[in-house]
């Protein structure tokens, strides 16, 4: 079993009415079966709407499956005395810095998990230290949040999961806000993490370009996972992406536009210097 | 119709410690019917330059003239500059606060002095503009998608029939096929209703695509003021200054590199399509012996 496993999960949305009672409900995450192996760096796309981020949530149990069952390192998240334990192990991101940002001075704020947990002082400042370490902030610890730039926010943001020691953490478009410069280096930090602290990386994004670096690739629609498998095999569909209101990186794209007028080149091309090296041989 | 900047000085907290110089010496001509596109890294100034233009804010010295009258003027209507000069926020759903779809967008036209009635009109053609479907009319804007309520924002400005319309990243957050959708309906309303819009992105790939003229702000100054094309020619510099081009440029600048005759100023992916067939052909190329003769 991987770190992140679910089984026939579904999720309903209640809508109620003035009184309390059930007026209509909508199934948001249909019959998903994944199972992620520990480590490894997965994306999952799907438009506005497709139920991915309602599905992210059920990773720290934010939600709890209507039906089906979450494991996370083995863990059902429906079991209560669980709980927290499972929110340590799966740490969240979400898009806007602004809203998960709480503390006026940066190494406060990443310290603001580790102390929640009850974690005695001087290892909270370790961990702190660690984290500020990895995500490249250590240089702005005494600054206050509210003067970086939006990729120094998410990398505090980020910093303050992992000064948890999650085993596990969840990107919720987390460049949705950033200029290119703030992407880069927060998908660099996150990468990092990935390879050098074999951190469980699941990244969600609209960004396709983003993508390309994962080990495995989930899309979205209505609530059920229609596509999954390598970035390569999941970008060479260009047209079922299209339809998934999706997209495909702009370097992929022009290969396939180019393979259609004749150009002969291999399928999913996915970085520039694949591309050129195809065209000059 | 069109707006000046002269000489546009803007400084957050003068006199004190913080003081930080947001604009300088900032000269700019918006005339009408253009489609601008605005890029600079977060803090560059864009924010504050794009609430100039319809008088948010005054600047610390230099003067904003809309259609050769100083906005900043004792007598100035500047209520009235606002509603043809409309601004969309970034995360426009914010500004969402009516019970229903279309009281929301009603809100603009009504508080120009028109009547409900009147009001509906403006509204619900604004709607359909930016391709809202009729049967969400009456709806909760709480109960849509990102997508819709960006649209729905969208209109709100659109309604009051502003001359310029401005956006501060109208996309972020939306996925592609969603993006594709509201900037194709901006540009369509750039060419049916003849409006300037000047669109601030985080993505070059969609100002490449869609702009005719490129805004790259930074440090408070505009370092390029020119077509798309010429600016991303100056890639390396945009990277010093936290942006970038669009992949395709960094595409064709390779490829050039590599001995392919490529024009390494194609932006977009038909352009850049084109082009490298037109190389690959004159090259006489073994790669496209075998298929469809073009």
């Amino acid at each position: 079993m991987g770190i992140i496993k679910t089984v026939k999960v579904a999720f309903d949305y209640f809508k109620y009415d003035e009184d309390g009672n059930v007026q209509e409900t909508q199934r948001a995450v249909d019959n998903v079966n994944i199972d992620i192996p520990e480590g490894s760096f997965v994306a999952v796309l799907g438009h506005n709407g497709s139920g991915k981020s309602t599905f992210a949530k059920h990773i720290n149990a934010l939600l709890l499956p209507t039906e089906g069952t979450v494991w996370i390192d083995g863990m059902d998240t429906l079991k209560e005395p669980e709980l927290w334990k499972i929110r340590q192990k799966a740490g969240m991101v979400f898009q806007n810095p602004d809203n998960q940002i709480i503390g006026t001075v940066v190494e406060e704020d990443v310290g603001f998990g580790p102390e929640n947990m009850g974690i005695p002082t001087d290892d909270i400042w370790k961990r702190v230290d660690e984290s500020l370490e990895k995500t490249g902030m250590t240089a702005y610890r005494h600054h206050s949040p509210n003067k970086l730039s939006g990729g120094q926010k998410q990398r505090v943001a980020i910093a303050g999961v992992m000064a948890m020691r999650p085993k596990c953490i969840v990107l919720d478009e987390p460049t949705a806000m950033l200029d290119p410069n703030g992407r880069k280096e927060v998908l660099e930090a996150v990468r990092q993490l990935n390879r050098e602290e074999k951190v469980t990386v699941v990244l969600i994004t609209h960004y396709m370009e983003e993508v390309i670096h994962a080990d495995h690739v989930y899309v979205m629609d209505e609530g059920h996972v229609v596509m999954e498998g390598t970035p390569r095999e999941i970008f060479s569909q260009v047209e079922t992406l299209k339809k998934y209101r999706l997209d495909v990186p702009q370097v992929t794209l022009l290969a396939w536009e180019l393979k259609k007028s004749g150009v002969d080149i291999p399928e999913g091309i996915l970085t520039t210097e694949e591309l050129v090296n195809a065209l000059c041989q | 119709m069109s707006i000046e900047l002269k000489n546009v000085t803007y400084t957050y907290s003068p006199g004190t410690a913080y003081e930080i110089h947001a604009l300088k010496d900032i000269c700019l001509t918006i005339p009408d019917g253009q489609f601008i596109g605005v890029i600079g890294h977060t803090g560059s100034g864009k924010s504050t330059l794009i609430q100039h233009l319809n008088a948010l804010i005054r600047p610390t010295s230099g003067s904003v003239l809309y259609n050769g009258e100083d906005v900043w003027a004792e007598n100035y209507n500047r209520k009235d500059l606002r509603s043809q000069v409309g601004l969309v926020f970034q995360y426009p759903e914010h500004q969402l606060f009516e019970s229903d779809v279309l009281s929301d967008v009603c809100f603009g036209p009504m508080n120009q002095g028109l009547s409900r009635e009147e009001a509906e009109k403006e509204a619900e053609k604004a709607l359909r503009q930016v391709g809202f479907k009729e049967k969400n009319f009456h709806k909760s804007p709480f109960e849509l998608s990102g997508g819709q309520k960006k649209r729905v924002a969208i209109a709100g400005v659109l309604a009051m029939n502003p001359r310029i319309l401005i956006l501060d990243e109208p996309t972020a957050g939306l996925d592609p096929k969603g993006r594709d959708e509201i900037l194709d309906q901006i540009a369509e309303l750039h060419s049916v209703r003849g409006i300037t819009i000047i669109l601030v992105s985080h993505s070059m790939e969609d100002v490449a695509k869609y702009v005719e003229r490129l805004i790259v702000v930074n440090r408070g100054e505009i370092a390029f003021d020119d077509t798309p094309k010429e600016v991303f020619s100056h890639y390396r510099e945009l990277e010093a200054m936290g942006l970038a081009a669009p992949q395709i440029t960094y595409i064709m600048h390779a490829l050039k590199e590599k001995g392919l005759n490529v024009d390494p100023g194609a932006t977009t992916v038909p352009e850049a399509c084109e082009d490298i067939l037109r190389a690959l052909r004159e090259a006489g190329s073994p790669l496209l012996k075998g298929g469809p003769a073009k």
